[in-house]
């Protein structure tokens, strides 16, 4: 068993864990988007960023795929992992207004306006339906396609490849391609419309 | 020629090379660096080749075609031994002169001397001209003494002694000491020890008793070719660094990553391996020794982040270059999941001088944190455009006024850009900054791999930094999302600025912005990324708040807030511009003055550049 | 008649079918077509024994390879930084508006394709632009007519 210290509490973690999973497991909540259990962690959403303490130094890294480590101490909301994660939720956002997952996300954390330049391109790329495709059916028929500000899921060429089986697996698991969020919205706007209700279940805000 | 097999028989092999060279009067080495392949300088060798042949003298004198001599400025360059003459902007009518006089009489041609701009005397010796004369250069001095197609030059240079003694001298852990004590740290960028990097693979312990050791060749920063000259210049010198390296750490299979964009650097990289296997250098049992080692060299496909180093893994493994997680360093699982050590071209390329005159010499050169020397490719808007090899410690003044000669056409010094697009522009009241890893890092830049790209007046602060995210958003991998959508979000905003659009919440909002992304990327690239805004909004400043609250871009770059107009007193209506107009926005008469139309005008200031008259006016 | 081997198969005999070997099969591929069409690489991902989306994924992911084919000529301007500070936008500008194309596209009539590159380590003779592999250096913005003007005779098309 490995100790450490999680949001002020001494606690005993399985040597194999993550971060992640020992915090959920000790009931403290860690947003994700592109993690999801069985799939391989790929730590790209970055939503899931703590406050990692060791040696007196301080730095902010992805609790999905960090081991725990003996003596580490793992703030999971402080004040720079809160700003943080808000202008992460800000940013998506502005990739994927409509999402009910990303609107509800910044209801919860208290994200209250957009200030960026919105651009709906239906994908926040998490990548969980290619791995989803790869890893559980076996199939490879999805994938990264182009990089950088350019980067999109698709199949060769953009035609559906004779190895997709139609299974559906990718839009089962997608986080975004769900009914819309039901406020009323244009681009750019946020819902809020739960903000009071989710911001009471939502942690207290101190360190 | 038969395989070396001891030492003994590889100083047999030296000495009978110098013995066949002692024929030799004269050598001339022509430059082949990129600066003078551009000036068509393998003419000018096949001219002197021949001029030699036919003169009857290809038994005393050997011509040589070299890697970058570094005063690209003056290319194509030669230099002839044992005079030490150098010539600069050298042509091929100059050859029959040259071989006539200089290459058999040992004459300098007055007018193919560097002339110093200050006292207007030619000089005759290369070691004399100023651009040389206040560099520091332990590594770049050997190009000129070496064809990279010809092993025999490098073992003529003593080369590949310092793997003798790491073989036959050292234990594999003393070398690691000796790289420590000689406080190496990586040249390419962040500066880390190598001897820790070493120390910790050589710990790592492999399943299958294979590790690697890696050569960054994929020197992606805009504006920097250092590396691509040692390595396309003196490939020995690199593959007998991995070589010491990889004794040490106990690899024994190496790769090179060199980007594609450098198809001569393979080339010269293919043949120098070529030539080590073939006398035994590299493979099995080398000199003797029962060491086993042997580099295969990896091709890039074009990405600024396979610099990074589990990108450039990924890559070679034949996978989308995009980094991965580092919570297992790559010291224990890198390439193909096996212990792996990654440095840069410069880094090995210093490895054989530490082994050669050993540590505490090495140490007294640069500053007590960073030893040795650095080379940097001095750029932009500078006189003396080049290659340079400095100590650690010197001012970036000396660089950029003593070294690069200061800025031409009489303008005046803006800031100098270090570090690439991970690095940032330090302006004139720190030019007495150091160069040394940890103050420029302190300044708000950092060393990066030695692009050192000057700036003056007529650069845009603001449109740097827009063109270093612009780049950025076409290098990043996409893979995370701070660094994939806040880089785009950030090009949005300057594109506001520098259009005339911004408000000053998008100050702090890119500050805001810049912060999150150095805290929470998952690579080095998103880490630093926001590094060329933040130092530009650091101390430029008042050019930010100038675009947004005058719409006025001081340097004249931000084509929505200028405008070309032409001065009617001064313009003699000679029809220059008018001709020059792509768009044919521009009216007037045959010596009546002319009217730019301002609807027309798409502000590529062709008619700016045409006018003999400075008539046409940009404001 | 004894059948030409594919490019592709060529590839895969000189570098093996290791998927190590993919970045270098792609490169020699390109070579021969001066792209990448679509059946080389259904071949190579089925030589190599790996899905298509990867190997499509590494050829859209690198910029040294295209899925388009090319023009007959070349026109590459640097955008390094030390040429950026010396002008390069224009020259880009101008080459865009004498071909009537953007970057990274070819001409209705295949004669040419406008590239950038990030840097070509010529630093001192920036900018740069390089016409069917001959550098062109201090390039201004009214050169560049000229010279892609020069290929445009040699081809009758001015």
């Amino acid at each position: 068993m490995v100790k450490l210290i999680i949001d002020s509490q001494s606690v005993e973690a399985e040597e194999t864990w993550t971060v992640l999973e020992a915090a959920r497991y000790y009931g403290i909540d860690i947003p994700t988007l592109c993690y999801y259990e069985g799939l391989s962690p790929t730590s790209s959403c970055r939503l899931c960023v703590v406050e990692v303490i060791r040696g007196g130094r301080s730095r902010l890294t992805a609790s999905c795929s960090m081991p725990v480590q003996e003596g580490i101490e793992v703030r999971t909301n402080s004040e720079r992992v809160r700003k943080a994660r808000k202008v992460i939720i800000e940013l998506l956002l502005a990739s994927c207004p409509n999402s009910r997952t990303l609107q509800c996300l910044a209801s919860k954390y208290g994200v209250t306006k957009i200030r960026f330049k919105p651009e709906d391109r239906g994908c926040i790329l998490c990548g969980l339906c290619v791995r989803m495709c790869e890893e559980q059916m076996q199939a490879g028929a999805i994938g990264f396609v182009y990089r950088g500000v350019d980067r999109e899921v698709a199949m060769p060429f953009h035609t559906r490849h004779e190895a997709c089986r139609e299974c559906g697996a990718c839009q089962f698991i997608c986080p975004v391609c769900e009914m819309p969020c039901q406020g009323p919205m244009q681009p750019g706007q946020l819902c809020n419309a739960c903000l009071d209700a989710v911001q009471l279940e939502a942690f207290p805000s101190k360190d | 020629m038969a395989k070396i097999k001891s030492p003994a028989m590889l100083e047999e092999y030296r000495n009978e090379i110098l013995r066949k060279r002692e024929r030799y009067t004269r050598v001339i080495s022509l430059c082949g660096g990129p600066g003078c392949h551009a000036q068509h300088c393998n003419e000018i060798y096949e001219a002197v080749k021949k001029a030699v042949e036919k003169n009857g003298s290809s038994e005393s004198v050997m011509v040589r075609k070299t890697g970058c001599h570094g005063f690209c400025e003056m290319g194509p360059i030669a230099v002839i031994q044992p005079e030490g003459i150098f010539y600069c902007k050298i042509s091929l009518e100059d050859v029959p002169e040259i071989v006539e006089r200089t290459l058999e009489k040992g004459e300098a041609i007055e007018r193919l001397l560097y002339s110093d701009p200050e006292s207007e005397k030619a000089i005759i010796k290369e070691s004399k001209v100023p651009f040389y004369a206040k560099q520091k250069r332990l590594l770049m001095s050997m190009n000129e003494h070496i064809d990279p197609g010809n092993i025999e030059d490098y073992l003529a240079q003593g080369g590949y002694r310092a793997l003798v003694k790491a073989l036959f001298e050292m234990e594999p852990l003393e070398i690691i000491d000796e790289v420590d004590k000689a406080g190496l740290r990586g040249r390419g960028g962040a500066g880390f020890p190598a001897a820790s990097k070493w120390r910790a693979c050589r710990k790592a312990i492999a399943r299958d008793g294979i590790k690697y050791v890696l050569c960054n060749a994929d020197e992606g920063d805009p504006g920097a070719y250092m590396d691509r000259s040692l390595l396309e210049g003196n490939p020995h010198l690199v593959l007998e660094g991995m070589l010491i390296g990889a004794y040490g750490i106990g690899a024994t299979e190496g790769y090179i990553y060199v980007r594609h964009e450098y198809p001569l650097t393979v080339e010269n990289l293919l043949i120098a391996l070529d030539q080590a296997r073939e006398v035994g250098l590299l493979g099995k049992n080398i000199l003797g020794s029962g060491f086993d080692f042997d580099i295969k060299v990896s091709i890039g496909g074009g990405a600024f982040v396979c610099g990074e180093s589990t990108a450039l893994m990924a890559s070679i493994e034949g996978r989308i270059g995009e980094p991965r997680v580092k919570h297992i360093h790559t010291a224990e699982r890198g390439l193909f999941n096996r212990p792996t050590n990654l440095n840069n071209v410069e880094t090995w390329a210093n490895v054989p001088l530490i082994i050669n005159q050993g540590a505490v010499k090495y140490r007294k050169i640069g500053t007590k944190t960073s030893t040795g020397t650095k080379i940097f490719s001095l750029v932009g808007s500078i006189n003396n455009t080049g290659l340079v090899e400095v100590p650690m410690g010197m001012t970036l003044r000396e660089i950029i006024f003593d070294i690069g000669g200061g800025v031409p056409k009489g303008r005046k010094f803006k800031a100098v850009q270090t570090g690439g697009p991970s690095g940032g522009c330090i302006p004139e009241s720190l030019l007495d900054t150091p160069v040394d890893f940890d103050a420029l890092y302190d300044v708000g830049s950092m060393m990066g791999s030695g692009g050192m790209i000057v700036m003056d007046e007529t650069t845009c602060m603001v449109d740097i930094a827009r063109y270093f995210v612009d780049f950025l958003c076409d290098e990043s991998c996409g893979k995370c999302v701070p660094c994939r959508e806040g880089l785009k979000q950030m090009l949005f905003i300057l594109e506001d600025i520098t259009q005339g659009r911004g408000s000053l919440d998008q100050l702090e909002l890119l500050k805001e912005l810049a912060e999150v992304m150095r805290d929470t990327s998952l690579c080095g690239l998103g880490q630093t990324a926001a590094n060329p805004v933040l130092s530009t909004l650091h101390y430029f400043e008042e050019e930010y708040i100038e675009h947004i609250k005058k719409k006025k871009c001081r340097a004249g770059v931000c084509k929505p807030l200028i405008s070309f107009s032409i001065n009617a007193k001064k313009c003699t209506g000679c029809m220059a511009c008018r001709k020059a107009c792509p768009v044919g926005a521009i009216k007037g008469k045959k010596k009546e003055a002319h009217v730019i139309q301002p609807e027309k005008c798409e502000k590529c200031g062709i008619c700016f550049e045409a006018c003999k008259y400075g008539a046409v006016v940009r404001k | 008649m004894k059948k030409e081997l594919s490019p592709e198969l060529k590839a895969v005999e000189k570098y093996g079918s290791d998927r190590t070997c993919l970045i270098p099969i792609l490169h020699e591929v390109q070579k021969e077509y001066r792209y990448l069409p679509e059946k080389a690489l259904r071949n190579i991902a089925s030589m190599l024994d790996i899905s298509l989306v990867d190997v499509y994924g590494v050829a859209t992911y690198f910029r040294s390879f295209s899925l388009e084919p090319k023009g007959k000529h070349t026109v590459t301007c640097c955008m390094g930084t030390a040429c950026h500070v010396r002008n390069s936008p224009g020259v880009l500008e101008e080459a865009k508006r004498t071909l009537g194309i953007d970057a990274g596209e070819t001409t209705e009539d295949m004669l040419f394709s406008l590239e950038t590159v990030n840097c070509l380590g010529a630093c001192a003779l920036g900018p740069i632009m390089v016409v069917d592999g001959e550098y062109h250096g201090e390039v201004t913005p009214a050169k560049v007519k000229k010279i892609i003007g020069k290929v445009k005779h040699q081809e009758g098309r001015d």
